[in-house]
């Protein structure tokens, strides 16, 4: 052996092996928005799913983004084809409750899917607190860059994007961000 | 059956322990007793494993869904055959498969070897239950396929759609974990040498020889049966993505292909052996770093199918295996010093080394494209994703370049070419690249990359038709033989040679394969109502109906569409499906194929209305596709024929 040699070894295999145990951290399909920071694009769409009172607006009507101005909003993009969004529903729906009395709106957004197939899987789930809205062309998931489901965008006050969630969100998640949001005097920036 | 597999699996994982450290402390100290308890360790091993794999199936089989992993793939309605090769549908399983694949060839390796004098086959041994503590050590910890469910549900999901879906899942990555496992052989052979002070003899390349043939046909042959899955199955007409997997699984090949032909160097002339240590250690590098690809999550693929700890058990794997590789090879470099030199430029060892040097070039090309996502992210900060037009434009060159070499490196002989006949030897070929142009103009081809491809294989063809041709005919003129028994006895005479011939056969067919169907695609998309035609080139498919039909593990859409020929009469049907299984929401497309010789026509169903009235169907013609499947059993053929030279011949045919 020559050992002088020999210690060439490290030279190599270090930093490669520090690359993959770098990227053993990383979420690979994770990609970073511009949106968190910039005001949300706009939205003026159809509920179909009317959700349970005391949050329920019935089905027909249209939320739009500007009227809920002054309120914090969490919009959550989901489809009955979606696994995570199975994972992440009972969070969305006891949350929303528990903030029912607050200036909070939870917006459910369903994506590239038929509407009986979402109620029928709202139904399976056992029900769900908030009102959703149908985006029969992807408009508005197009506007927010969407690039899967589920993805929930928190919105402060003023219609700003104060979080991006990519893939199922926690109820511990959206306490800490919408609690964060209400400490926030309205009107401060 | 849980318990069972979970205690065999338990044994395995002590009795290689027992064997990693005993048989080279045996070895050393020359102790015989020690040595055979080793050994009975390995065998042990095997039939552990063995026992694990037999529980494992019969848990799938009779729907043991207290068994963890047949609760996680499997399911009362899943067909057996798709209950059977669910092994490996997860990562559990295919440890598991893997575990027992490396076992099965360390025994092997033992009683082929064991009367070998010398301490080579114990450290190469040693070497390969290292390996094996590994996957031991996965089978036990965060890999466990015999975890404890309570209560025990009463059916499962099945295995993952995509993977239920086609035979070609039976048959593709059994291949790959055959090829895979198997390049750990050679390896442990060369780390092997080098512990046993071996190295300058190039005994232990005589050893490998075969094994390095074995693994590179099975790798060989599982690439190109998971083209041809994702052909069949995916739905988009292609059948090669530059997928961080599919780049995986081809380095290897890539540089033990290298191998294959730079160790004819060393055998004749003494030359390259740090290089083929190096590529030997580097093809294992390789499996590892494509199975830590694969498994950790490290990168996005479609194939990557786990995220969690495991990924940490294999980089620390990566880095012992890295370091103690590169540590030996750089320690031993001295001992790997060259003898013989080049004599002339125009010699056939010339075109190995350029051969060589492309192949490698290849593979780090692509290794490039592989990581520099994570090379990017990590230095910059920005996320990029390496697409197809980078690995299209950087690997054309150089695989038609080695093309090309094909048809010169036989032409060649050894050391120097005679002088005066250089010309003769290398413009005959010219022939066959003039031919293969016309051919390729008259059926309308103009990108001057194809044409310039269709020359090199026209060439390389010729040339290596010539060689039979020409050593043929000698046998006929010496011995008075008929062609076909010339032909054979030809063939029988050197079988490393004319295997090879073989093998470069088939890689002819796949890369006129791959030219035709790459640029002579046509493609159309429509939604017809029944009866109405779609005309894609000389093809046109008419909707008949859009039918239902329920299947115990899925329900099935699919449109019936009839092939017309040129007089309007239905020629034959296609039935492309989109298949809907309960465990998952999104339905798996399964195209249909019609293939002839001359090309296939592909048809996808893209989607339906609902009351059955309509279809959107995607037509894909493709010309020449089947001729890459046939080139893939083409090569395994020439690698078996390659596997008759006999091991002590090898001396003799060296000199």
């Amino acid at each position: 052996m020559n050992w002088k040699r020999a210690l060439l070894a490290p030279a190599i295999a270090v930093p490669v092996i520090a690359l993959f145990g770098w990227g053993l951290t990383r979420d690979p399909g994770y990609i970073e928005s511009p949106l968190p920071g910039r005001p949300a694009p706009g939205f003026a769409l159809e509920v179909f799913a009317p959700g349970t009172a005391p949050l329920a607006r019935p089905a027909g009507d249209s939320i739009h983004l500007d009227s809920l101005r002054g309120r914090i909003v969490v919009v959550n993009f989901w489809a009955s084809w979606c696994l995570g969004c199975r994972d992440e529903h009972e969070d969305l729906t006891r949350t929303a409750l528990a903030y029912a009395d607050r200036p909070v709106s939870f917006v459910g957004v369903l994506y590239m899917d038929q509407q009986p197939a979402a109620l029928k899987w709202i139904g399976e789930m056992g029900g769900q607190s908030y009102p959703s809205v149908d985006d029969p062309r992807s408009r508005m998931a197009i506007d927010y860059g969407l690039y899967g489901v589920p993805e929930t965008f928190i919105l402060d006050a003023q219609g700003v994007v104060a979080h991006k969630q990519t893939g199922p969100i926690s109820a511990a998640v959206l306490t800490r961000v919408v609690d964060s949001l209400l400490a926030v005097p309205t009107g401060a920036k | 059956m849980g318990p069972l597999g979970r205690g065999s699996v338990i044994g395995a994982l002590v009795v290689t322990a027992l064997a990693m450290v005993i048989i080279p402390v045996a070895a050393r100290r020359g102790r015989r007793d020690w040595l055979e308890i080793g050994y009975a360790a390995v065998h042990t091993n095997l039939l552990l494993l063995s026992i694990a794999m037999a529980a494992m199936m019969s848990a799938l089989v009779t729907h043991d869904f207290s068994v963890g992993y047949v609760a996680q793939v499997g399911s009362r309605a899943t067909p057996l055959l798709y209950t059977i090769i669910s092994l490996w549908g997860a990562l559990e399983g295919s440890i598991l498969l893997w575990g027992w694949v490396l076992a099965f060839y360390a025994a092997a390796v033992l009683s082929i070897n064991k009367h070998r004098e010398g301490n080579l086959v114990p450290y190469a041994l040693a070497v390969l239950m290292g390996v094996m503590l590994f996957f031991g050590i996965l089978l036990v910890g965060p890999a466990n396929p015999f975890g404890v469910v309570s209560p025990v549900p009463a059916d499962g999901p099945g295995p993952n759609p995509l993977l239920q879906n086609h035979w070609l899942m039976a048959v593709h990555p059994p291949l790959l974990y055959m090829g895979y496992v198997g390049m750990a052989v050679p390896f442990a052979f060369a780390i092997g040498a080098m512990l046993a002070g071996e190295v300058r003899q190039d005994a232990w390349m005589q050893l490998v020889r075969r094994w390095m043939l074995v693994s590179w046909a099975f790798l060989g042959a599982a690439i190109i049966a998971g083209m041809w899955w994702s052909y069949e199955v995916l739905g988009w007409g292609g059948y090669w993505a530059w997928d961080p997997v599919e780049n995986a699984s081809l380095m290897p090949w890539l540089t033990a292909t290298a191998y294959l032909h730079s160790a004819m160097v060393q055998e004749r002339r003494g030359m390259l052996r740090l290089w083929n240590v190096n590529l030997v250690a580097g093809t294992f590098v390789l499996t590892i770093l494509g199975t830590f690809l694969t498994r950790s999550g490290i990168i996005s693929s479609v194939h990557a199918f786990t995220t969690g700890t495991i990924g940490y058990y294999f980089l620390a794997f990566i880095a012992v295996v890295m370091l103690f590789t590169l540590v030996m090879v750089a320690g031993n470099s001295d001992l790997l010093k060259t003898e013989g030199k080049l004599d002339s430029a125009a010699s056939r060892e010339t075109v190995f080394l350029l051969n060589n040097l492309l192949l490698t070039a290849f593979t780090f090309t692509v290794l490039v494209g592989t990581l520099y996502p994570l090379i990017a992210e990590a230095v910059r900060g920005v996320k990029v994703s390496v697409g197809e037009p980078f690995f299209d434009r950087m690997s054309l060159p150089l695989l038609v370049l080695l093309l090309f070499l094909m048809g010169v490196g036989p032409a060649l002989p050894w050391r120097r070419t005679p002088e005066g006949t250089l010309g003769s030897r290398l413009g005959v070929p010219v022939v066959g690249a003039v031919l293969a142009l016309a051919i390729a103009v008259l059926l309308g081809r103009r990108e001057p990359w194809a044409l310039i491809a269709f020359a090199c294989i026209g060439y390389a063809l010729a040339a290596t038709l010539r060689e039979f041709a020409t050593g043929s005919a000698a046998r006929r003129a010496a011995h008075g033989e008929s062609w076909p028994l010339a032909f054979a006895r030809l063939v029988g005479s050197n079988p490393r040679r004319h295997g090879g011939y073989v093998a470069h056969i088939g890689i002819f067919l796949v890369a006129i394969g791959i030219a035709a169907s790459g640029g002579g695609r046509l493609e159309r998309e429509g939604t017809l109502a029944r009866g109405e035609t779609l005309t894609v080139g000389d093809h046109t498919v008419r909707l008949r109906e859009v039918y239902g039909l329920q299947e115990p593990q899925r329900y099935v859409i699919g449109a019936r569409l009839e092939v017309l020929g040129a007089d309007g009469a239905t020629i034959d049907t296609l039935s492309p499906r989109m298949n809907f299984y309960t465990s998952s929401d999104q339905p798996v497309p399964t195209p249909d194929v019609r293939s002839t010789w001359s090309g296939d026509l592909y048809a996808n169903l893209q989607t339906f209305r609902n009351d059955g009235t309509t279809a959107t169907v995607k037509i894909i013609s493709e010309p020449l596709v089947g001729w890459i499947w046939l080139g893939g059993a083409v090569v395994v053929f020439g690698a078996l024929i390659g596997m008759l030279a006999p091991r002590k011949r090898l001396a003799a045919e060296a000199s």
